[in-house]
C-alpha cells in the first residue's frame, strides 16, 4: 500500500510522534471533522492496519470460512458485510497466530481444530472427500471413453463386415472422394 | 381484497384438480367435451391466479398492514416499484407469483400450439394443472400470503434493502419465467409418452418453448450476477452459492437438451436421452426452489425455513418416480433410428457436448449436496465453496468452450480429412498465434490463457462461418455484404442465432478470465489523503478521499463517501459509495445498514469502491478498493447470448416460397442437364 502524505500532515505526524499516546488520540479526534449522524453511518470501523492487506494473511483468510453462516471466506466477509462481527474477530485471531510466526498450514490446522472441518472453504483431500473431487471428472472420463470405444468398435465392425461381404462399393474410391469433396463444398 | 384472493386460490385448487382429471381422462377416451373442458380450465386457472395476485398487489399498494405478508415486506415509505417487487420479495408471494406465471404459460401453450399437435394438448393441460395444483396447495397450506395478523401495525418492516435495487425488480421474474416455462416442455414430454407418439412431433411443438425458457433462464442468471455485483458489495458476481447453483443446473441441462434435440431431429437418435433431459430439467427447476425454501442447505439467498420444503421434497420424489415409470414403460418406443458412425462427426461432438454439460451439472449438483452427504456418512460438516467448484468445473468449462467451436463446423455422420482441414485450419492457426502471444507476454494464469486461446479459436470458427455465408450470398445474389449478413441471419435464424449465442459464451469466458487478475485492498483515509494501487494493465490508480456527506433520501438516511480517482495522473472522476440506513415512515431504523458500491466501468476494467464505514464517527473513512478487469465483457456476453437466443426464437426465418421454387427450379435444371450430359 502506498499512501501519499501531504507535507503539512507529514510534519504534523512528526510532531505527534514526540507526544505521549493520549495526546495523539486527542489530536486525531480533532483533526478530522465528526459526522453529524455517526450512528447512521454503519458500524464504526477501526483504522486499517498493514495486516488487513497482508497477502499472506489474505491468502490464509481466503481458505477459511467465516462462521457467521454467510458461506463466504473470512476475507470476503470482513470486506463485504461490514455488519458482521464474526469475520473481524476471526481476522484478529489469524493476525495473532501470524504474530506467533505460525505458517499458513499451522494456522489452518488451528482453525480446523477449533471450528471443525467446516472452517475450510473446500473439503480437505482425504477419505470420503476424495469422492467430491474425483467423482465428476472420473464419471465424465469413463463415459467419454465408453462412447469413444463404442464408436471406434462400430467403425471397425462396419469395415470388417464390408470386407467380409466382399461387396464392391457402389462407388469407386475416386467417386467417393469426389462425392465427399462435393458435399464438403455444399456444407461450406 | 384478501378474501377475494383467498377465494381465488381455493377455487384454483379445486379447478386445477378438475383440469388434471378431465385432461387425462379426456385424452385417454378422446372425449371432445372433456378435452375442451381441460383446455378451458387452463384459461380459468390463469384468470383465478391473476385475481389472487392482483389482490395481493392491491393490499401492498394500500399498505394493508393487517395482512402479515404486507407488514413483513412493505412499508409506507417504500418506493412504488419496490412495493410491486415486494410481491415476490417474500416466500408466500413468490410462490403465488410462480403459480401465476405457470398458469399463463399453460394457457399460452394451449392457445399458441398449432392444431396438428392437438393430440398432445389434453395431457399437456393435465400436467400443467397438476403442477398448478401443487403450487396453489403450497401457497394455501404452506405459506399463505393472505394470512392476517391479530392486530394492525402502524407501519410495515419494509423490503430488505438489498432487494431495493432495479436489478432485483427484474431478476426474480426473469428467473421464475425461466424455471416455470420448463414445465411446458416437460408437459409435452409427458404427453408424448402418454400418447406413445414419440416421433419428432413433440420436439417441434416444444422447440420455441424450450428456447424461451432457456432465454429467460439466461436473462435471469445474468441479471442475478449483475445484482450480486452492484448490490452485495463484494466485488464479484458468482460465488457458487447453493441458490446460484440451483439456477445454473437447469440451464445446463436445458442447454444440453437444445443440442441433443438437433440429433433426434436430424438422425432420430437420443430419444430416450431427450425425454430424460427434459424430465431432469423440470426436476432441477423444482430442486432449486426446494433448496431456496427448505433450509437444508445454508445459503445467503435462502428464505426463512418453513414447511414448504417438505411439500417440494415430496413433489420431487413422487414426480421422479412417476416420470421414471412412464419413461420405462415406453422404453422400447424410444429406440434410436440410426447409429452413430464416427467419433469425428457432428453427432459425436454433440454427444460429447451433452456429456460435458450434464457432467458439469452433475459436478455442480454433487458439490452442492456434498455437505449433506458428508454429514450423513461421516457425521462431519464440510464446506464446499468456490475453491472446490472452480477446481472441478473450470476444466470442464474449457473443454465445453473448445467443443463450442468444433461442434457446429464438423460434418454430420463422418467428417472427411478435407472437411476438417477446410473448417479448422484457420481457427487452429489463429488460436496458436494467440496462445503464443499470451505465452510471450507471460500471462500469469494458465486457465485464463487457455480460455482466451480457445476463445480465439471459437470466435474464428464463427467469423469464418459468417464470412463464408455472406460471401456465398454476395456471389449468388449480388447482395451487398451488410444485406447479405442480414439475410443470412434472417433466413437461417436457428443456425446463425446459435452462432451468436456461441459468441456470447466466448465473451462470457473472456470476462471470466478477468477474475484471475482481480486486485483489491483496504485503506482508511482522512479527507485529502490518498492511496494508490496498480491495475493489472500496469496503470497507477490513485484514490483521494474527499469527505463524507450525510442526508435523507426517500426511505433512507444516506452517508455518502466520495473519492476522487486518477489514472496515471489523469483525473477519472469522483466516485461515491454509500452507507444506507433504511428507516420506516416514523424515522425508525428498519434493517442493518446496507452498502452501495461505486462502480466505474470500461471495457478494460471496473473500478469498484466500497465505503465500509467511518472511523470513530469522524470523516475518516474505511474503503475497500477493487480493480476488476474485464467485467463489462461478462454483461456484454449475457447481452449477446440473449440476443442470439431471441434471433433463434424469432418466428419465421425459413426460406421463402419464391426462394424454394427458385431452388427447385435450379435443381431440376441441373438434373436435366446432367442427364443430357450423360
Amino acid at each position: 500500500m502506498r499512501t501519499a502524505i501531504a507535507r503539512r500532515d507529514f510534519l504534523r505526524a512528526g510532531a505527534l510522534a514526540l507526544l505521549p499516546t493520549g495526546a495523539q488520540q486527542a489530536q486525531r479526534d480533532t483533526a478530522v471533522a465528526p459526522l453529524q449522524q455517526p450512528d447512521l453511518a454503519g458500524r464504526p470501523q477501526d483504522p486499517v492496519n498493514d495486516y488487513a492487506n497482508d497477502p499472506f494473511i489474505v491468502g490464509v483468510e481466503r481458505r477459511l470460512r467465516c462462521t457467521c453462516g454467510c458461506n463466504l471466506d473470512i476475507y470476503t466477509c470482513r470486506t463485504t458485510d461490514f455488519t458482521c462481527t464474526y469475520s473481524p474477530a476471526l481476522h484478529r485471531e489469524i493476525v495473532a497466530l501470524v504474530q506467533q510466526h505460525k505458517s499458513a498450514d499451522e494456522i489452518i490446522a488451528t482453525f480446523v481444530a477449533k471450528y471443525g472441518e467446516s472452517a475450510l472453504m473446500a473439503p480437505p483431500k482425504e477419505g470420503l472427500n476424495w469422492a467430491a473431487y474425483l467423482l465428476p471428472g472420473v464419471a465424465i472420463t469413463l463415459v467419454g471413453i465408453v462412447i469413444t470405444w463404442v464408436l471406434v468398435r462400430r467403425n471397425h465392425v462396419r469395415v470388417a463386415e464390408e470386407a467380409a461381404a466382399g461387396a464392391p462399393s457402389a462407388f469407386s474410391d475416386e467417386d467417393e472422394a469426389r462425392l465427399r469433396a462435393e458435399l464438403d463444398q455444399v456444407e461450406s | 381484497m384478501t378474501v377475494l384472493g383467498q377465494l381465488a386460490l381455493w377455487l384454483a385448487l379445486l379447478l386445477g384438480a378438475w383440469g388434471a382429471i378431465v385432461g387425462w381422462v379426456g385424452g385417454q377416451r378422446g372425449d371432445a367435451v372433456l378435452i375442451t373442458s381441460a383446455r378451458r380450465t387452463t384459461f380459468a386457472l390463469a384468470g383465478l391466479l391473476t385475481v389472487a395476485l392482483v389482490s395481493l398487489l392491491i393490499a401492498l399498494l394500500r399498505n394493508d398492514f393487517n395482512v402479515a405478508y404486507v407488514a413483513s415486506y412493505s412499508s409506507r415509505n417504500l418506493p412504488l416499484p419496490y412495493k410491486v417487487s415486494a410481491l415476490y420479495g417474500g416466500q408466500a408471494g413468490s410462490l403465488l407469483f410462480w403459480g401465476f406465471i405457470l398458469t399463463w404459460f399453460a394457457a399460452a401453450a394451449q392457445l399458441l400450439t398449432p392444431r396438428r399437435y392437438a393430440y398432445l394438448m389434453p395431457y399437456v393441460a393435465a400436467v400443467t394443472s397438476v403442477v398448478t395444483v401443487f403450487f396453489v396447495a403450497v401457497t394455501v397450506f404452506g405459506a399463505n400470503p393472505f394470512d392476517r395478523l391479530g392486530f394492525t401495525p402502524m407501519d410495515g418492516n419494509g423490503l430488505n434493502p438489498q432487494l431495493q435495487n432495479p436489478g432485483m425488480v427484474i431478476h426474480p421474474p426473469m428467473l421464475y419465467l425461466g424455471y416455470v416455462s420448463i414445465t411446458i416442455p416437460f408437459a409435452f414430454a409427458v404427453a408424448a409418452l402418454f400418447t406413445r407418439r414419440l416421433d419428432v412431433g413433440w420436439l417441434h411443438a416444444i422447440r420455441k418453448w424450450t428456447l424461451l425458457s432457456w432465454v429467460f433462464l439466461s436473462i435471469g442468471i445474468t441479471l442475478g450476477m449483475w445484482w450480486a455485483y452492484v448490490e452485495l458489495g463484494w466485488g464479484g458476481y458468482w460465488a457458487w452459492d447453493p441458490v446460484e447453483n440451483a439456477s445454473f443446473l437447469p440451464w445446463l441441462t436445458m442447454t444440453a437438451f437444445l443440442h441433443s434435440v438437433m440429433i433426434q431431429e436430424k438422425r432420430g437418435m437420443l430419444k430416450r436421452w431427450n425425454v430424460i433431459l427434459v424430465g431432469f430439467s423440470f426436476a432441477l427447476s423444482i430442486f432449486g426452489t426446494f433448496i431456496t425454501r427448505s433450509g437444508v442447505i445454508s445459503s445467503v439467498h435462502s428464505f426463512a425455513q418453513s414447511p414448504v420444503g417438505n411439500f417440494f421434497a415430496w413433489f420431487l420424489i413422487l414426480g421422479g418416480v412417476f416420470m421414471a415409470w412412464l419413461t420405462w414403460s415406453r422404453w422400447d418406443l424410444l429406440k434410436t433410428e440410426a447409429r452413430l458412425e464416427s467419433a469425428l462427426s457432428r453427432e459425436a461432438s454433440f454427444f460429447f457436448n451433452n456429456l460435458l454439460l450434464v457432467g458439469m451439472a452433475f459436478s455442480v449438483l454433487w458439490g452442492t449436496v456434498f455437505p449433506m452427504i458428508s454429514e450423513l456418512v461421516r457425521g462431519t460438516q464440510v464446506t464446499v465453496g468456490p475453491p472446490f467448484f472452480n477446481q472441478v468445473n473450470i476444466p470442464i468449462g474449457l473443454a465445453l468452450l473448445a467443443l463450442t467451436g468444433i461442434g457446429p463446423l464438423i460434418a454430420w455422420r463422418k467428417a472427411s480429412p478435407g472437411n476438417l482441414r477446410r473448417q479448422f485450419f484457420l481457427p487452429v492457426l489463429v488460436a496458436l498465434i494467440v496462445g503464443a502471444l499470451l505465452a510471450a507476454v507471460r500471462l500469469s494464469d494458465a486457465y485464463a490463457g487457455i480460455a482466451i486461446t480457445l476463445g480465439a479459436f471459437v470466435t474464428t470458427t464463427i467469423v469464418q462461418e459468417f464470412v463464408r455465408g455472406m460471401g456465398a450470398r454476395h456471389r449468388l445474389h449480388g447482395e451487398s455484404y451488410p444485406l447479405a449478413l442480414a439475410r443470412l441471419i434472417g433466413r437461417n435464424r436457428r443456425r446463425y442465432g446459435g452462432y451468436i449465442v456461441h459468441l456470447g459464451i466466448v465473451t462470457y469466458f473472456v470476462g471470466f478470465t478477468g477474475l484471475a487478475f482481480k486486485t483489491e485492498m483496504e485503506a482508511s483515509l482522512k479527507p485529502g489523503e490518498s492511496v494508490s494501487m496498480r491495475s493489472p494493465f500496469g496503470q497507477e490508480l490513485t484514490f483521494t478521499h474527499l469527505g463524507i456527506s450525510q442526508y435523507e433520501a426517500l426511505n433512507r438516511f444516506v452517508s455518502a463517501a466520495s473519492v476522487e480517482v486518477t489514472r496515471d495522473g489523469k483525473r477519472v472522476g469522483v466516485m461515491t459509495s454509500e452507507k444506507r440506513q433504511h428507516v420506516d415512515s416514523f424515522g425508525r431504523p428498519t434493517f442493518e445498514p446496507s452498502t452501495e458500491a461505486a462502480i466505474r466501468s470500461d471495457p478494460r476494467e471496473d473500478i469498484y469502491i466500497v465505503f465500509a464505514g467511518a472511523v470513530n464517527g469522524t470523516e475518516e473513512a474505511v474503503y475497500k478498493f477493487t480493480i476488476n478487469p474485464l467485467v463489462m465483457w461478462v454483461w456484454l456476453g449475457g447481452a449477446i447470448l440473449v440476443f442470439g437466443g431471441v434471433v433463434t426464437l424469432w418466428p419465421g426465418g425459413g426460406p421463402t416460397d419464391r426462394a424454394t421454387r427458385r431452388a427447385m427450379e435450379g435443381y431440376r435444371t441441373q438434373l436435366v442437364g446432367e442427364e443430357a450430359g450423360t
